[in-house]
């Protein structure tokens, strides 16, 4: 009777430890969840910020300390609530549109995505024009 | 024919010879900040470095900008690391001497150093006139678009920044600006006047 009693204490005891491990396990899954996805939301928003103190490296892939220290500031603003977009603005607001790396397609910025395309369409055009007048027969052949 | 050609050849030329014309007076370097003429980042640093009498701040003391309303700031960032800070030590302690009593407070920020080597650094150069405070996470550095030492920035008597010096300052640029901040400022309401004792 008392192994018995024993056992149903142990079984008892047993569960309840396992109950207790359960719940204190799912809220450290759940903050290990957060934790992958804001390193992932940072890491996407430093990976579109230029290092100030580098040459041409997001302040993600670069080592510099002013780097880290900016990925942190954007792990703590995105922490806090704000959209990546409000972190981008505000990293904008003070180093200006120079801290993007890819710079946003509206006024002047236009040139640069335009002006590639521009340029391959006018080469296109000079090698048509050059290839017509290379092929063409001259008039004057007489057999 | 020909015309024809150097019309094309010149369309084609002058917009790149006007490009590379416009690139050669850009320093590549150079990131143009956005903060002039717009409301300064507001900061609370604590000094580390407490300057000396009469413009010195007790070590630990929080320094508010909101607290300076009103009153010019000039505000250097430096390192004990940087070579030009060196360059332009003696002309920022210099001039915040001379500007004793004047509505203008110079301040230094530790900019990615240690506190014993800022402190080292302004033993070696024989003091500093002015308090410096530290910057943990240089949070205030990146509030203020920083990426390189030094770096002044001018705030006038609305809050606003004025002018940024990037590199060191010089005695006669440094006097010029704080002159024409200060000369900005409204006028001080005159004190009530008192009856004279005749």
């Amino acid at each position: 009777m008392l192994v018995v009693s024993a056992a149903l204490l142990a079984a008892i005891t047993g569960r309840a430890g396992a109950q207790a491990a359960g719940a204190s396990a799912a809220p450290v899954a759940q903050q290990a969840a957060a934790d992958t996805a804001l390193e992932a939301r940072t890491n996407a928003v430093a990976g579109q910020l230029r290092c100030p103190v580098c040459q041409g490296v997001s302040i993600q892939d670069s080592p510099a300390e002013l780097a880290q220290q900016m990925r942190d500031l954007v792990r703590e603003q995105l922490r806090t609530g704000k959209s990546p977009d409000e972190v981008k603005a505000y990293f904008v607001s003070k180093y200006g549109e120079w801290i993007l790396l890819q710079p946003r397609a509206s006024g002047f910025n236009i040139l640069i995505y335009a002006l590639p395309v521009l340029v391959v369409l006018g080469g296109l055009a000079v090698i048509v024009v050059a290839m017509r007048r290379w092929t063409k027969p001259p008039e004057n052949l007489s057999i | 024919m020909n015309w024809k050609r150097s019309l094309i050849a010149a369309v084609t030329a002058v917009p790149v010879i006007l490009l590379f014309a416009w690139g050669f007076t850009r320093d590549p370097g150079e990131i143009p900040s956005p903060l002039p003429g717009h409301a300064a980042p507001q900061f609370s640093l604590d000094v580390f470095a407490p300057g000396q009498p009469p413009l010195s701040r007790p070590v630990g003391d929080t320094v508010r900008l909101a607290d300076l309303r009103g009153q010019v700031v000039v505000l250097n960032f430096w390192a004990s690391w940087c070579g030009a800070c060196r360059e332009e030590h003696a002309v920022l302690s210099t001039t915040a001497r001379l500007y004793t009593g004047r509505p203008v407070h110079f301040l230094g920020v530790l900019y990615n150093d240690s506190l014993a080597a800022g402190e080292a650094w302004i033993a070696e150069m024989g003091g500093q006139s002015y308090p410096s405070m530290q910057d943990p996470g240089a949070r205030t550095a990146i509030d203020y678009g920083l990426y390189g030492v030094p770096e002044t920035f001018f705030i006038d008597g609305d809050g606003r920044v004025a002018y940024k010096q990037l590199g060191p300052v010089t005695g006669v640029g440094l006097a010029h600006i704080v002159d024409s901040l200060i000369a900005a400022l409204p006028p001080k309401p005159a004190a009530p006047a008192t009856k004279s004792r005749s």
